[in-house]
């Protein structure tokens, strides 16, 4: 029951992106609430359920914004994937795979609107929207990615206590 | 008259010659002396007194009155909290009774406010997410506009929500006129937000402060409504047309209650495009 937590917080997550963090902005960029989510759920051992967020955070962004739906779908799918197999790798040091899977999801992601708005027929500049967009962003999940982390830290063992899982 | 009697008038009278040559100023230096003396011991009685009274009354004091600070305190937070409620009343107010004044102004559009509840969780896109939907009769395609000029277009549309494409979009593409020069002109957005003016013929002698106004042309938008001003203008002897930077009428980071022009429909010319 308790992995239904994934609903509230995920709804709350992409209601304040869109309200509160996208308005919290350096030159063009902001952070992004779900993929700090995503990532730092899916970096918890225990957590067993990081590709049903993953779709749920996938369907939520994809509906409330005008980025084709794939770009979002297939970006978070590739961070909670990213997470996973860092999970095994990098165990001792959580937060240095946090910012590692950030670091990379950012890119991707942006990587993936970049050329997707592209197919569509936007005229975007590589570099504007990587000096005025990416690199911004990618700061700010970086500052952001701390709290996030420690906050489903704690989520993932309220939700699986260490008895339960041994 | 007895000896006692004489003595006590004999007391009075030099008592009252003393009294009489004090107040008539001819024992200023003997009177200072004493009366200084007296202050002074009349001081320290009065502080000792003072510091007694403190001492036996101030525990008591300094009780109430933390329970007085702690009650004015919750008093002057309430008051705060009521002081912003108010001021965002009369924000709203004002933004209001500026859109009702526009409403009036363009009596034959049928306009529908909203408010700006959200914005694109992608930084790579301009829209904002308004609380009117299919619901409010809030259809796609229609001009979004504030009292300072236009806003965009509803881009999406659910029951109770709209998603509105800002004029700054990356993808958005406005048929504007300008009004001094006479000349038409592409409104394109950036993904900084910034909008610049493209297609501008050679031709046209455009300045900086022009009006720049929509054209209609292309059936997206209906025609006169305010875009901006011509910042500065590019115009090469080499490039076939000029281009301008424009500053925008709406100030887009302080969107929160729009106008939705409900009696515009779109013309869709795609299938006229060869």
């Amino acid at each position: 029951m308790r992995n239904l937590i994934a609903f509230p917080l995920l709804f709350l997550a992409v209601i304040l992106q869109s309200s509160v963090v996208s308005q919290v902005q350096l030159l063009a960029g902001y952070a992004d609430l779900p993929l700090l989510i995503l990532a730092a759920w899916a970096l918890h051992k225990r957590v067993d359920t990081a590709w049903h967020w993953a779709a749920l955070a996938c369907v939520l962004v994809a509906f409330v914004s005008g980025m084709p739906w794939f770009a979002p779908t297939a970006g978070y799918l590739a961070v909670v994937f990213f997470a996973r197999v860092l999970q095994r790798r990098v165990w001792q040091a959580p937060l240095l795979a946090m910012f590692s899977v950030v670091f990379a999801g950012v890119f991707f992601i942006h990587l993936l609107s970049f050329v997707s708005l592209q197919i569509s027929g936007v005229p975007l500049s590589f570099l504007d929207v990587m000096g005025l967009i990416t690199l911004p962003s990618l700061l700010l999940n970086m500052l952001f990615s701390i709290p996030v982390y420690a906050f489903m830290r704690d989520l993932a063992r309220w939700v699986y206590p260490a008895e339960e899982y041994e | 008259m007895n000896a006692r009697s004489l003595q006590t008038t004999i007391i009075f009278l030099v008592v009252g010659g003393i009294l009489a040559l004090a107040f008539g100023g001819f024992l200023g230096p003997v009177s200072r002396q004493f009366s200084s003396a007296l202050i002074a011991f009349q001081t320290w009685v009065s502080s000792q007194y003072l510091g007694l009274q403190d001492f036996a009354t101030a525990p008591r004091d300094i009780v109430s009155l933390r329970a007085r600070n702690s009650e004015l305190e919750a008093q002057v937070s309430q008051l705060q909290t009521q002081v912003i409620e108010l001021q965002q009343r009369v924000s709203q107010t004002e933004i209001l009774a500026a859109l009702v004044d526009f409403s009036r102004a363009n009596p034959e559009s049928a306009y529908k406010a909203a408010a700006v509840i959200g914005r694109d969780p992608s930084p790579f896109l301009h829209y904002i997410i308004i609380n009117r939907g299919s619901n409010d009769n809030i259809r796609r395609g229609m001009p979004v506009v504030t009292n300072q000029g236009l806003v965009g277009r509803v881009d999406a549309v659910i029951a109770d929500a709209a998603r509105v494409q800002l004029i700054t979009d990356p993808a958005s593409a406005v048929n504007v006129y300008l009004q001094n020069a006479e000349a038409d002109a592409v409104l394109l957005g950036s993904v900084t937000g910034d909008i610049s003016l493209d297609m501008i013929s050679q031709d046209a002698s455009v300045e900086a402060g022009d009006l720049i106004l929509t054209s209609g042309l292309g059936g997206g938008y209906p025609s006169d409504l305010i875009v901006g001003q011509v910042v500065t203008v590019r115009s090469l002897e080499f490039e076939l047309f000029q281009q301008a930077t424009v500053q925008p009428a709406v100030d887009f980071a302080r969107l929160e209650i729009v106008l939705v022009i409900t009696n515009f429909r779109p013309v869709d010319i795609t299938p006229l495009v060869p």
